[in-house]
C-alpha cells in the first residue's frame, strides 16, 4: 500500500482527516503545511487521538506517544507519516 | 412565595415516523407506523425482528449538526437528541450562543444507555478493549458512552450555563427531565430549562429486551401490526429509537420575549411502587400508579372530569388493561365518561428512555394543534379494557376537536412512575 507514498499524496489524505476535525469556524482552504493543528486550526486537543488513529488506519503505520507529542504542525505530521511509512 | 408558571416554547422531535415536529405532527394525524422489519436482527437469532429506527437518511444531517457531529459521531442516541435539542431550542425562538454563555438557560436530557446505542461504522468498545487494543478507542468514546453525553454533546452546539444534567429513570426518562426542569423554574432558579430523552437503537439495545420475552413476537411479517397496544392480542412491546425535547420555560419569560407557547405545565407527581405489593423490577405497583396520578391532578388543582386526553404509557404488553384500570380508579371516571386515551407507542413503538418526551412533544403537538391522534390496531380491544371503558374512548383515526387537558403518564422499570398534567394556555 506505501509504494507511491509521496509528499503530495501524503499531503492530499492528510487533509482530507484533518477536515472532518476541524472548528466551525475554520475553512479547509485554511489548512497549509506551517499551520499549527491546535492553536491555528483550533482542532480539540482530546480531538488528536483521533486524527491519529485515522492517519494509522489510512497508512497502515503505528504512531507512538512520543511522535504524537510531536505532530504540532501540519508539516509536522506530513514528515512523521512520510518518515514512518517510509 | 407563590411558584412561578411554566409553560411550553419549544419542542422537537426525532422518531421513527418522522423526523422535526411538522413530519411528526403528520405522522401522528395519518397514524403513520414507524415500525419496520430489520434484516440485522433476523441474522442474529433476534426473536422480535421488526422495530422503529429514525429515518436519518430521510434528512441531510449537514443542514443540522456542525461537520464534527456529521462525520464523526457515531452515536445515533446522541445524534438524536442533538437534532431534536436544537430544533426545540430554535422552535423556540432562541439562538445558539456564539462566545457567550447563557447562565439563565440549562438543559436536563435524560437517556437510557448510551454505551449500548449502535455505533455507526465502529465496533463496540469493549471488543476492542477486550482485543488488546484499548489505545484505538478514540477520543470520543468515553463522552458518546456517559449517560451525560447526549446534554453534554447538546450544549457543546449551545452554550448553555445553568444546569445541565442528564437523569437516567428507564422509562420515564423523559416525563421525569421534564418535571423536574419543571420544578426547577417554579422556584425561579432559571428561567428556561431544554428538557428531554434520548435512545439509540438497535441489537445491543434490544437483545437483552428480548432476552426477557417482552418484545412482541408474532409481528416479523406484519411490522405495523406489531405494536397494539390495549390490543386483546398485544405479544409484547415493539422497540424503537428516538429523542424528544422541549423547551420550558417561566410564563413571565415567555411572556416578556413574546414567545409563541404550545401549553402550560400545570402539575404533575414522580413516585414509585417501591417494588413492594405487585410492584416488582419490571412490573408496577398499582397503588404507586393511582396515587401517583392523583397526586399529579392534585398538584394541577384541575378536576378528574376536565381532562380531555390521556396519553398512556400503554406498550403492547399485558400490562395495558392494568394500566387502564389504574387510570379508571385515579380518575374514578368509566364507560362513557372516561377521557379519550390513545397510545403514541402504536406508532413509533417503545423508545425506551426515550418515548417519555417524543410522547410529551406529541401531546404539545395535539394541544396546540387541536387534535387526538389514532392509537393503531385497536380494531379488537382487550375484554379486560373493554368491560371498564367505551370502545369510542379509543381513537381509531384522527379527531380533529378541541383538547384543553391533556394527562400524560409515563411508567418505568424500577417500579417508577411519572405523570404530567398540560392545559392549553389561556
Amino acid at each position: 500500500m506505501n509504494m507511491t507514498i509521496t509528499q503530495e499524496n501524503v499531503k492530499t489524505d492528510l487533509l482530507e482527516i484533518i477536515r472532518s476535525y476541524l472548528s466551525e469556524e475554520i475553512e479547509a482552504s485554511e489548512i497549509s503545511g506551517d499551520k499549527h493543528l491546535i492553536n491555528d486550526l483550533k482542532i480539540n486537543s482530546a480531538h488528536i487521538v483521533d486524527i491519529v488513529l485515522d492517519i494509522e488506519d489510512k497508512f497502515d503505520i503505528m504512531i507512538d506517544d512520543d511522535a504524537i507529542g510531536k505532530m504540532n504542525t501540519v508539516q509536522d505530521s506530513i514528515d512523521m507519516v512520510l518518515k514512518k511509512a517510509a | 412565595m407563590r411558584n412561578k408558571r411554566v409553560v411550553i416554547t419549544g419542542i422537537g422531535v426525532v422518531a421513527s415516523n418522522g423526523i422535526g415536529k411538522d413530519a411528526f405532527m403528520q405522522a401522528l394525524r395519518e397514524g403513520k407506523s414507524g415500525i419496520k422489519r430489520l434484516e440485522e436482527l433476523e441474522k442474529l437469532n433476534i426473536k422480535c425482528q421488526i422495530g422503529g429506527v429514525p429515518d436519518l437518511a430521510s434528512i441531510n444531517l449537514n443542514d443540522f449538526l456542525p461537520r464534527l457531529f456529521v462525520e464523526k459521531m457515531t452515536n445515533r442516541g446522541i445524534i438524536y437528541a442533538c437534532l431534536s435539542g436544537l430544533e426545540a431550542w430554535k422552535d423556540a425562538g432562541l439562538a445558539p450562543n456564539d462566545d457567550e454563555v447563557d447562565y439563565s438557560s440549562g438543559i436536563i436530557m435524560g437517556a437510557g444507555d448510551l454505551t449500548c446505542s449502535s455505533w455507526i461504522n465502529r465496533e463496540f468498545p469493549t471488543y476492542l478493549i477486550d482485543r488488546g487494543e484499548s489505545r484505538k478507542l478514540g477520543s470520543r468514546t468515553i463522552s458518546e458512552s456517559m449517560n451525560s453525553g447526549a446534554a453534554a454533546y447538546l450544549n457543546s452546539l449551545l452554550g448553555l450555563g445553568n444546569r445541565v444534567q442528564a437523569n437516567s429513570s428507564a422509562c420515564i426518562t423523559g416525563s421525569e427531565a421534564v418535571s423536574m426542569g419543571y420544578e426547577y423554574l417554579q422556584t425561579g432558579r432559571a428561567e428556561r430549562m431544554l428538557c428531554g430523552s434520548t435512545e439509540g437503537d438497535g441489537k445491543y439495545i434490544w437483545g437483552g429486551f428480548d432476552a426477557m420475552r417482552v418484545l412482541c413476537n408474532d409481528s416479523n411479517d406484519n411490522p405495523a401490526f406489531g405494536s397494539r397496544p390495549m390490543s386483546s392480542t398485544s405479544s409484547g412491546f415493539v422497540p424503537s429509537g428516538g429523542a424528544g425535547a422541549l423547551v420550558i420555560e417561566t410564563l413571565e419569560s415567555a411572556r416578556n420575549r413574546g414567545a409563541k407557547i404550545y401549553a402550560e405545565i400545570l402539575g404533575g407527581h414522580t413516585n414509585s411502587g417501591g417494588q413492594r405489593g405487585t410492584g416488582t423490577m419490571t412490573a408496577p405497583n398499582s397503588e404507586a400508579v393511582v396515587r401517583c396520578i392523583k397526586s399529579a391532578i392534585e398538584a394541577a388543582e384541575i378536576q378528574p372530569d376536565e381532562i380531555d386526553l390521556i396519553s398512556g404509557h400503554l406498550t403492547s404488553t399485558k400490562g395495558d388493561p392494568i394500566e387502564i384500570e389504574n387510570w379508571v380508579k385515579a380518575l374514578n371516571r368509566k364507560g362513557e365518561d372516561f377521557p379519550m386515551v390513545n397510545a403514541p407507542k402504536s406508532m413509533i413503538g417503545h423508545s425506551i428512555a426515550g418515548a417519555g418526551a417524543i410522547e410529551l412533544v406529541a401531546c404539545a403537538l395535539q394541544i396546540k394543534n387541536n387534535f387526538i391522534h389514532p392509537s393503531l390496531n385497536t380494531e379488537e380491544i382487550h375484554p379486560k379494557i373493554s368491560d371498564k371503558i367505551f370502545g369510542g374512548c379509543v381513537p381509531q383515526h384522527c379527531h380533529e376537536r378541541e383538547v384543553n387537558v391533556i394527562i400524560k403518564a409515563n411508567f418505568g422499570f424500577g417500579d417508577l412512575n411519572c405523570v404530567i398534567v398540560l392545559k392549553k394556555i389561556t
